[in-house]
């Protein structure tokens, strides 16, 4: 574990890597909430052309340059999205991709000129496709902190803003908040996200970067604050996991293992989230149906057992089984009143209602009257 | 973004197909890829079923999720193989015509060119024949389930066409102009028509026209083939959006200046009429107060009296405005409805 402490290139794209999954996660949760999760993917791959055409103008691989290249194109690129979805009858999810694959195409061939010009070697703007984590420096780690900053700080002095935009656009618009503008902070937010991701996972898989850890955190809780907070730790965790991972295996990208990682944060808290994970889900479902199923038998045996009032004695699984036929698992259920102590078995195997039983049907039965 | 998604995921049924198959070339690759493009379909739709996952992240979730394991599968498993992630996005289609397909030693021509055309022969009969059902599941999914056709069947149907024609358009133009050619032309159609069909046929033709100038552009300027023609189809996208008939941006902007000309009008008789005959019309009916009386900014006030005029509304007496018959009959009808 002191790797981290010796090893430069570990520290510096872990860092890189953990400050990518705190803005990325932070903002994600804000995306995923509004429906917008694949605007980070349309983002993401809508900056390729800024970053081509801020080379060409300004002939420098500067980090910053490069990440105000992206930015702005991102930019350009939600206005139209807007444009469209305001203006036409076609949908948020083809206009996100048709202004993706347009831009990126637009950003290729921007590329393919770079790669003509002498000057030019093509691999500084490459590491924005697809991410080249390992080529991190120190100083790309203080931008990316940096803007990550910015954004982080913006988000946390509109929080109250931000939040009731989130949940409910229409009364914030009542209530006199500039509901645009707030949207174009929101979207500007998540742009300074991605490009703080891009040379780090690159293009493709920024998406998973914003959708996963929102995701993930969503399941733990419902509050907003928890959410983003819990967002950004699963971000910044896989971030680091993803980083250490990587160096220590050899022919394993550090884009795609950060990926795997915060999706299989999201994949165990989908399952096993208290309240809302799957598996708990299915449980309680269970437990539920075990509990209708053994009133429906206790009641059965009730019935059975006043019916024969004068001259007691028990009924076998078949009977019982046949009283309900829609219902199955008679037998196990019998089985479970007996651990219960309502209900038991004699050496021919028939079943009755022990003392117990008779009172709990009873009041059952009362239960039931007064409710109807 | 289905499609986005579908475009991206092949990369990782065509790694699997090729451990298996150990064989680049083989044409279990798109039978593979296919299948890995329907499984994420899949994956999507019970990550949606759960409740806990809108679509939209559920999409988000799942291709970058099944890209990056193919990503270090690549790396680490075949990373001697021509299988590169560049290849993936880009393709490259400047090498297609070298790339030749032969049968029992008669070339048929470039490998990409007959896997495409086999393609859109199916395509073209998936279309065809179901065209009912498609249209239908399409429109009123519900319905389409109350009547006995079963949607779901024909999503997945549709689904696997899209995984196919990603995969097949893959080794050629990669993921990314599958994208752009699935969605610029057919939006550009959809812009211009309400008639399916007619869209249909409509979208087949700038996807054409697309290709074509995009190549000739990429030519021109020497330039990759494939992001060429995505910004082909892009700007093609953008004429059709400005200036399509009825929906694009400048007729409807036309229209609304039209509009708001003839609500002007109206409201101009209106005013008129309701000052008529009353002591303060010498006021109100004075040309140049038009702008204040009515809050309008002169030049506009100047362009509606002007229109008015011309349309037999008002006429012009000195500095006076005056209702013609028209005017009037036109004020009284408005306010009564």
């Amino acid at each position: 574990m002191d790797e981290f402490f010796t090893d430069y290139t570990l520290r510096t794209v872990a860092l890189g890597a953990g400050a990518l999954g705190i803005v990325s996660g932070a903002l994600g949760s804000f995306a995923v909430l509004r429906k917008q999760s694949l605007l980070g993917d349309a983002l993401s791959h809508a900056a390729l052309p800024g970053v081509a055409l801020a080379f060409i103008l300004t002939g420098t691989k500067g980090q910053l340059v490069l990440m105000l290249g992206a930015a702005i194109a991102g930019w350009i690129a939600t206005l139209f999205v807007g444009l469209i979805i305001r203006h036409t009858r076609i949908k948020q999810d083809s206009a996100l991709g048709l202004v993706l694959s347009v831009f990126f195409g637009f950003g290729l061939m921007l590329l393919t000129f770079i790669q003509q010009r002498a000057d030019a070697s093509q691999a500084g703007l490459d590491r924005f496709l697809f991410g080249q984590a390992a080529a991190l420096l120190q100083s790309d780690v203080i931008t990316m902190a940096a803007v990550g900053g910015v954004a982080i700080a913006l988000m946390l002095i509109f929080w109250k803003e931000l939040k009731l935009l989130s949940f409910d656009t229409d009364f914030a618009v009542t209530l006199g908040f500039p509901v645009r503008a707030l949207d174009i902070l929101l979207t500007t937010l998540l742009v300074l996200a991605i490009v703080v991701g891009l040379q780090t996972v690159g293009v493709v898989l920024m998406s998973a970067m914003v959708v996963a850890p929102a995701v993930a955190a969503r399941q733990w809780t419902d509050k907003l604050a928890f959410m983003v907070a819990g967002a950004a730790g699963f971000g910044a965790i896989s971030g680091v996991i993803g980083a250490y991972v990587s160096s220590r295996e050899p022919n394993l990208p550090t884009g795609p293992a950060i990926v795997v990682c915060v999706t299989a944060f999201a994949i165990f808290s989908l399952a096993f989230a208290p309240n809302r994970g799957l598996v708990w889900s299915r449980v309680r479902q269970w437990r539920n149906a075990q509990t209708l199923r053994s009133s429906a038998v206790l009641a059965d045996l009730l019935a059975l057992a006043q019916q024969h009032a004068e001259s007691p004695h028990g009924h076998s699984v078949e009977v019982l089984a046949a009283m309900r036929p829609e219902q199955g698992g008679v037998s196990r259920t019998l089985r479970y009143l007996a651990e219960k102590g309502l209900a038991s078995r004699n050496h021919s195997g028939e079943w009755s209602l022990t003392g117990a039983g008779l009172e709990e049907a009873k009041r059952e039965v009362t239960v039931r009257e007064e409710c109807t | 973004m289905m499609s986005d998604a579908i475009s991206h995921v092949v990369l990782l049924g065509i790694v699997l197909s090729y451990f298996v198959t150990r064989d680049i070339t083989s044409p279990f690759l798109i039978l593979g890829a296919t299948l890995t493009g329907l499984v994420t379909v899949v994956l999507v739709e019970l990550l949606n079923k759960t409740r806990l996952v809108k679509e939209d992240a559920a999409i988000g979730l799942v291709f970058p999720f099944l890209f990056s394991i193919a990503v270090i599968l690549i790396a680490r498993y075949a990373g001697d193989v021509h299988l590169d992630t560049d290849a993936v996005l880009l393709g490259e289609l400047a090498f297609a015509p070298f790339n030749r397909v032969e049968l029992a030693g008669i070339d048929l021509g470039p490998k990409a060119l007959v896997v495409m055309a086999i393609i859109l022969a199916v395509s073209i009969a998936f279309v065809t024949i179901f065209f009912k059902e498609l249209k239908l599941a399409t429109f009123d999914a519900s319905l389409a389930s109350a009547l006995g056709f079963a949607p779901v069947a024909i999503h997945y149907a549709l689904m696997g066409l899209v995984s196919v024609t990603a995969v097949g358009a893959f080794d050629a133009v990669g993921s990314i102009l599958v994208v752009a050619l699935m969605i610029a032309p057919p939006a550009a159609a959809y812009l211009m028509t309400d008639n399916l069909s007619k869209m249909i046929v409509l979208s087949c033709v700038f996807g054409i026209v697309s290709a074509v100038s995009g190549y000739w552009l990429a030519v021109l300027l020497d330039a990759n083939i494939a992001g060429s023609m995505a910004t082909t189809a892009g700007l093609l996208f953008f004429l059709v959006l400005l200036a399509a008939p009825e929906r694009g941006l400048v007729s409807a902007a036309r229209r609304r200046a039209g509009q708001k000309q003839e609500f002007a009008q109206t409201m101009l008789t209106i005013h008129l009429l309701h000052h008529e005959n009353r002591p303060e019309a010498e006021a109100e009916s004075r040309t140049a107060s038009l702008h204040e009386h009515l809050r309008w900014d002169p030049q506009f006030a100047q362009q509606v009296v002007v229109n008015a005029e011309r349309q037999g509304l008002v006429t012009r007496r000195g500095p006076f405005l005056l209702l013609t018959d028209d005017g009037r009959g036109r004020a009284q009808r408005e306010m009564s409805q």
